[in-house]
């Protein structure tokens, strides 16, 4: 999934500073699935906005709604009816949702109310880390099932560098050498000479380095 | 006659079977050309060739190649050192034509450290290609007359390929391979990371010379005299993969105030010999770093005086 974390509400605040009719939309996708965007997080963040116009004797008038998603137009469009009340709008969804809520409203201001991190997964309860770099061209069976574009600090494809210390990272030592499992796990598994292949310099077309990517799936465009 | 693949300095004395002796000179913070010369001077003649290193540690310097070319007027035959973090493969290319135009005839190609250790830690980091990957586009360029896009180079670069290799990272029993990989993309000569575990590098090397690989390239043991008990302590806890055995923090405490600094030189001119007769090593890489006007010193002390005239 996607996962985000919440803006410091500090942020929020400066944001809209001076608007008096904000909506906040949630997104019941990936957001909801990590805490930090759906009806829970809207109904939170939008008393926040309350008490704090209150400590400013101010009357802040906040809407509340989250969405089916918001990476789809049709559930965009459920906004049309009310979003003319409103002169500001806060989403709480992945970077996708307040870029979609703009282009089909742009008339109104849209704030983003979180920070999208990256596409990863809950290794624990309350600890997300990212597998993939969306780069376009999947790699991952030629190092045992995991990514090093991804979790490599370097995304080397002929790791490890000089720098993996006792199964971290160089940079930090909260950050797994992925490497280092890539080796353990291919020499487990008898396949030291598929590692010993020199992977070739990656085409980064499909990656962002490309310029912002779009998909034409032609038996579904009607 | 051999045919050399750049004629540098380094490759001709490797090539004639001497044992090399190489150095290493780390870029100013700043434009000082001065301070360039002077690290030069103490480095003539006694070395066969001279590490530029590229933003080590991920800290802004002067540009390898602009101090390589420095040290080329002062007489000295550089060995221009180039990590993957800063450029990307248009860059790197053009970098390395851009050398090899200027008459600089080495090149060391390395992963370079995350720039989050270093002076710029919000900086982007490139790492379009990997060392490995660096190393076989050098030796297309050169080789192959090509870019990495296959397409044809108006007068191909000339340079002796050199790479990186830490015997004592982890996974430890996958360096060696990782080392015969770099052979395999084109390393012409080996400089290794500091060595203070003799033992383990002896260990290292057996499996070298057992698997042949020093008959396929010039492995150069690198050497860093230690100049303080602090260095020392800081070498082993903080740099990564680096193994400082207990005793030699230990024999330089010994040593005694004010003397620490002449037992750490007698450290590396003890290592320097034994690794001379060592099987498979074809040479010394000394980086005595900001150090440099100590070299002629241990180059004495170690019996490398005089260096060949190739």
């Amino acid at each position: 999934m996607i996962v985000a974390e919440a803006k410091p509400i500090k942020e929020i605040l400066e944001m809209i500073d001076g608007l008096n009719r904000i909506l906040v939309v949630g997104c019941k996708g990936c957001v909801t699935v990590c805490n930090v965007g759906g009806a829970k997080e809207v109904a939170i963040l939008a008393s926040a906005i309350r008490i704090a116009g209150k400590r400013h004797h101010k009357e802040i008038e906040v809407g509340e709604m989250t969405l089916e998603r918001q990476c789809d137009p049709e559930y965009i469009e459920e906004l049309k009816d009310v979003i003319g009340d409103y002169e500001g709008i806060i989403s709480i969804a992945c970077g996708v949702g307040p870029q979609f809520i703009s282009e089909r409203y742009p008339e109104v201001k849209v704030f983003p109310g979180v920070n999208t991190r990256f596409i990863g997964g809950a290794v624990e309860h309350g600890i997300w880390a990212e597998r993939c770099a969306g780069c376009g061209q999947c790699v991952i069976h030629y190092f045992g099932g995991m990514c090093p574009i991804a979790r490599c600090s370097k995304s080397l494809m002929n790791g490890p560098c000089g720098g993996s210390n006792k199964g971290k990272c160089e940079i930090s030592p909260e950050v797994d050498c992925i490497w280092d499992k890539i080796v353990r796990k291919m020499m487990a598994q008898g396949r030291l000479d598929e590692l010993l292949e020199i992977k070739p310099p990656k085409s980064w077309l499909t990656a962002r380095d490309g310029g912002p990517r779009k998909m034409v799936r032609e038996e579904l465009v009607k | 006659m051999t045919e050399y693949k750049s004629g540098s300095n380094l490759e001709k004395v490797l090539k004639a079977g001497h044992f090399a002796f190489t150095g290493e000179c780390g870029p100013p913070r700043g434009a000082n050309v001065e301070l360039v010369r002077k690290k030069a001077q103490h480095l003539k003649g006694c070395v066969d060739a001279v590490n530029i290193t590229d933003n080590q540690t991920a800290v802004v310097r002067m540009s390898s190649w602009a101090a390589s070319l420095i040290l080329k007027e002062e007489g000295l035959d550089p060995n221009f050192q180039m990590v993957c973090r800063d450029r990307n493969r248009l860059a790197m290319q053009s970098d390395i034509l851009g050398v090899s135009a200027h008459g600089i005839k080495n090149m060391l190609c390395l992963s370079g450290d995350h720039q989050r250790f270093g002076d710029h830690p919000e900086a982007k980091n490139v790492y379009d290609i990997d060392s490995i990957q660096l190393i076989s586009m050098v030796k297309k360029m050169r080789d192959e007359g090509r870019f990495l896009n296959n397409e044809e180079i108006d007068t191909p670069p000339r340079l002796f390929i050199g790479a990186a290799s830490n015997p004592f990272a982890e996974p430890v029993e996958f360096r060696v391979y990782r080392l015969a990989k770099k052979i395999a993309a084109g390393a012409d000569f080996i400089q290794t990371q500091c060595i203070y575990n003799m033992e383990r590098f002896r260990e290292f090397m057996k499996r070298v010379v057992d698997m042949g690989l020093h008959e396929k390239c010039y492995i150069l043991a690198g050497i860093t005299p230690l100049k303080s008990v602090g260095m020392a302590r800081y070498m082993a806890t903080q740099v990564p993969g680096m193994d400082v055995p207990q005793e030699l923090i230990k024999r330089l405490r010994g040593a005694g105030k004010g003397k620490v600094a002449e037992e750490g030189i007698k450290i590396a001119v003890e290592q320097i010999q034994e690794l001379k007769e060592m099987e498979g090593v074809a040479g010394v890489h000394l980086m005595a770093i900001e150090w440099e006007h100590r070299v002629p010193e241990i180059a004495e002390r170690a019996g490398m005086l005089p260096r060949p005239e190739v």
